[in-house]
């Protein structure tokens, strides 16, 4: 530790204002910051500060993370020996898993922290902590066969487009690791659905099994709800999909530690789950009673589980530069997101994952829904004046 | 009458060295200084030169735009300089004080109201304990004001014990005062059965008993619950111990400015009261009682004080000096450790699992400075109901009639500060409100 700080204080003068390596300053202080909580103090208006800043935050959540991140490395071990018909035992899972993961979220922080480091040194700006998180939520939005090549691209089009253009962290208007995903999504439509949900790289002596399907839940549920996994093996995340988001468990984990925490809104997080419910209950009543296949007649609580409710809902939706800013204002956009995904999902079978649209959508009006709140605010505040 | 006032929302950060229920008395100073300064959108003109020798009550200077309002000298002596800094302006007027204590005596009228009332203040100086909201400065005797406010009792962490500093017969003849002064419309704010019995023994008085933590105890946030100020309208408010000077003033008829004051903080090796004289020096109050090197000396608490040090001066309004240790530490990875030692109202440290536990907070800011991105977090800590982050954005943007229907007028530096305390992205809450003030200020 004292050793560290040697080194970092002797080489700190070299990138100081002035000197030679001045146009790399940021650069040195997002590592040296890195290391070291700065030995800034409080200059004028209050003498002491909570110990809460912008990495503990994003720290909080990728520890809220790392059980999704977890279970998908696992997942994507299991599915792989599911479709060879191989038995597996945990570490085998995880051992695949990792081989093909890890790489992924490897390119996806080089990439994303390349742009921002040549942002840093270009425009003279201070490192922002926000891509710690981003570069582990493209990964974990991914399906495990995508070629790294594109995940670069796309952790590049996010930091750029997403963030940098409009000034960095806090100054973007949508989520930027949905935009990636979103980017990818429509750029190479070829890599982003049909059967590239499992990984089935050759196992030598064994064939993929006839009975494995590539299909996702939410195309088996647009042309018969009733063939869908269990509602235990679809909350536990024993399915197909992307990463990190086939285990409803492992978000609600992650629920609670931003819940708890003070990271995470818990009021964006339930009025999305709330919304969904509801609306689901609501397709049930009105589901025609003459074709009792229809996705309408889809039971509520399985919104939840299917697709990636319950990770937009947890991870994405509660970027709070994104969403809504005024508490009322949460609980209109949460409950709107989780209307919304149902009604999409329900209606237009010909793209059945509705989350992240939906995300990036309300992404859009969330400032006109804080308009109105704040509009009433200042009404209220006049009537009683 | 009497009304409850529970506030729900804030945060009292518990600190290490509170003070001990001991006042001491210290060496009488040699020399005072008066600082404009101390008061807020306040130009002085002096009535003095140097080498002139004043009377306690004597006047000084006075207020360039509220020719009526007066500063006077808390001694008697001479004064020995006048400092000027940059464009002539004043900075400290020095009196060298003598044994003699001559002081004015000023006619007390025995049928009390508010014009005989005011003319005493003014003559006195006492004035210049009066404040109002918005802008927290001395307001215009020509002027009325909704009502007066006094807050018995400070919630801001270490803040002295009012019920135990204060001599409650000059506590209780200076609310006289201001209740014939506001014409029956003072509110008195308390928190405890002692203090509410003083008050109620007042005629005309409208005793609030509030509860919750901080900033339960600020004027703004009780004005704000009980008689919200509009645009245009004042409030003015008197802190509780300069109640107790301004009734000792109508008490002996001799302006006694006089304080208690309490020394407090990690920094201070026996936490306790000194009575001291404003205009004194801070080495006076701190010499020998505070540990040595990397402290900061503040006058008032961590919150809203202002940063001092040995060869400053006590100010005119300060009732606490807090001592804390400097945190110009670098530490490793300390974003990324549990954190138990560490004080933070989200759940991401440990601490929160010892809700009770009293911290020895340095100055260090842990972390530097973001632009907006966790939401709500404001919200938690003020008791209002105003937007804090739509309004500081109005601020930014310079938009002053946003600014006034997000109710910036009801608001004060001092209730934004634990805003600016809890900030993940470390802005700076208060100095933005001041601006804001400042820009409503000069457009009214």
């Amino acid at each position: 530790m004292k050793l560290a700080r040697k080194l970092v204080d002797s080489v700190k003068p070299k990138f100081a204002k002035g000197s030679k390596l001045e146009k790399y300053h940021y650069l040195f202080d997002a590592f040296e910051t890195f290391l070291f909580v700065p030995d800034t103090t409080t200059k004028n208006g209050v003498h002491v500060r909570d110990a809460m800043d912008l990495k503990r935050t994003m720290l909080m959540v990728i520890i809220a993370l790392i059980p999704s991140m977890l279970f998908g490395i696992w997942n994507t071990g299991h599915q792989h020996y599911l479709a060879f018909g191989m038995e597996s035992s945990f570490m085998d899972n995880m051992i695949f898993g990792l081989i093909k993961v890890l790489p992924i979220i490897v390119v996806s922080y080089a990439a994303g922290l390349g742009v921002e480091f040549l942002f840093s040194i270009t425009k003279g700006h201070p490192v922002s902590e926000g891509y710690l998180v981003t570069g582990l939520l493209i990964p974990l939005t991914l399906p495990v066969t995508v070629p790294l090549w594109m995940v670069a691209l796309g952790a590049v089009f996010c930091t750029l487009l997403g963030k940098e253009i409009f000034g960095g962290t806090g100054m973007n208007f949508m989520n930027p690791a949905l935009l990636a995903r979103a980017f990818m999504f429509f750029a190479f439509p070829a890599f982003m659905s049909g059967d590239i949900w499992t990984d089935l790289s050759p196992e030598v002596g064994h064939q993929v099994v006839d009975a494995f399907s590539g299909a996702t839940n939410l195309v088996v549920f647009d042309t018969n709800y009733a063939s869908l996994p269990s509602a235990w093996d679809m909350f536990m995340g024993f399915e197909q999909g992307s990463i990190g988001e086939t285990s409803v468990l492992a978000c609600l984990i992650g629920a609670v530690i931003l819940i708890v925490s003070g990271v995470g809104s818990w009021r964006i997080i339930v009025s999305i789950f709330v919304g969904g419910y509801l609306m689901g209950l609501l397709m049930n009543i009105l589901a025609p009673a003459d074709n009792l296949a229809h996705a309408m007649h889809t039971p509520a609580h399985f919104h939840w589980l299917m697709g990636s409710f319950a990770f937009g809902a947890v991870f994405m939706a509660t970027d709070p530069v994104s969403a809504a800013q005024t508490n009322t204002g949460k609980i209109i956009y949460g409950l709107l997101i989780g209307i919304m995904i149902v009604v999409l999902r329900v209606f237009n079978p010909a793209y059945p994952e509705a989350v992240m649209l939906t995300i990036l959508l309300l992404n859009v009006f969330a400032p006109i829904i804080d308009h109105i709140v704040v509009e009433r605010h200042i009404k209220t505040r006049l009537k009683n004046a | 009458m009497s009304n409850n006032l529970r506030i729900k929302k804030g945060f009292d950060i518990k600190l290490v060295g509170l003070p001990q229920k001991k006042i001491e008395k210290i060496d009488a100073p040699s020399i005072v200084v008066l600082k404009p300064s101390d008061f807020k959108n306040v130009t002085p003109k002096l009535l003095v030169n140097e080498g002139d020798a004043v009377k306690a009550g004597q006047k000084i200077f006075f207020h360039k735009d509220l020719p009526e309002v007066f500063f006077t000298s808390p001694v008697s002596g001479e004064i020995v300089e006048i400092v000027r800094v940059e464009k002539r302006r004043i900075s400290q007027i020095k009196i060298l004080t003598d044994k003699e204590n001559s002081a004015i005596q000023f006619n007390i009228p025995s049928e009390l109201s508010s014009e005989s009332v005011k003319n005493i203040l003014l003559e006195s100086g006492a004035w210049t304990y009066i404040r109002q909201r918005p802008f927290d400065m001395i307001p215009d005797p020509q002027t009325k004001p909704k009502s007066i406010f006094v807050s018995l009792f400070d919630t801001a962490p270490l803040a002295p014990d009012y019920t135990f500093i204060l001599d409650k017969a000059k506590l209780q003849k200076g609310l006289e005062i201001l209740s014939a002064l506001s014409e029956g419309k003072l509110n008195v704010s308390v928190n405890n059965d002692e203090m509410s019995s003083i008050a109620n023994k007042v005629k005309g008085v409208n005793v609030i008993s509030v509860s919750g933590p901080h900033p339960a105890g600020n004027v703004g946030i009780q004005i704000h619950h009980t008689d919200p100020i509009r645009p245009g309208e004042t409030v003015w408010y008197v802190n509780a111990q300069d109640v107790a000077i301004i009734g000792e003033l109508f008490l002996s008829g001799i302006y006694t400015p006089k304080r208690t004051v309490g020394l407090v903080g990690s920094g201070v090796v026996d936490p306790r009261y000194f009575e001291v004289i404003p205009g004194q020096a801070v080495a006076d109050l701190v010499k020998d009682k505070i540990k040595e090197d990397n402290q900061r000396i503040i006058q008032g608490n961590v919150l809203s004080g202002t940063t001092s040090n040995e060869s400053d001066f006590i100010s005119h309004y300060t009732n606490q000096v807090t001592v804390i240790t400097e945190g110009n530490q670098p530490e490793f990875f300390g974003w990324a450790l549990p954190g138990f030692g560490k004080l933070s109202l989200s759940r991401s440290f440990f601490s929160w699992l010892t809700p009770n536990k009293t911290y020895d907070l340095d100055t260090n800011t842990h972390g530097e400075e973001r632009a907006f991105v966790v939401s709500g977090e404001y919200d938690k800590v003020l008791p209002m109901n105003i937007m804090p982050v739509i309004l500081l954005k109005s601020i930014l943007a310079k938009d002053i009639e946003r600014m006034e229907a997000l109710g910036i007028h009801e608001i004060s530096e001092e209730d934004f500060a634990l805003c600016e305390f809890v900030c993940t992205s470390k802005i700076d809450v208060q100095n933005i409100v001041r601006e804001g003030l400042e820009l409503i200020r000069m457009d009214a």
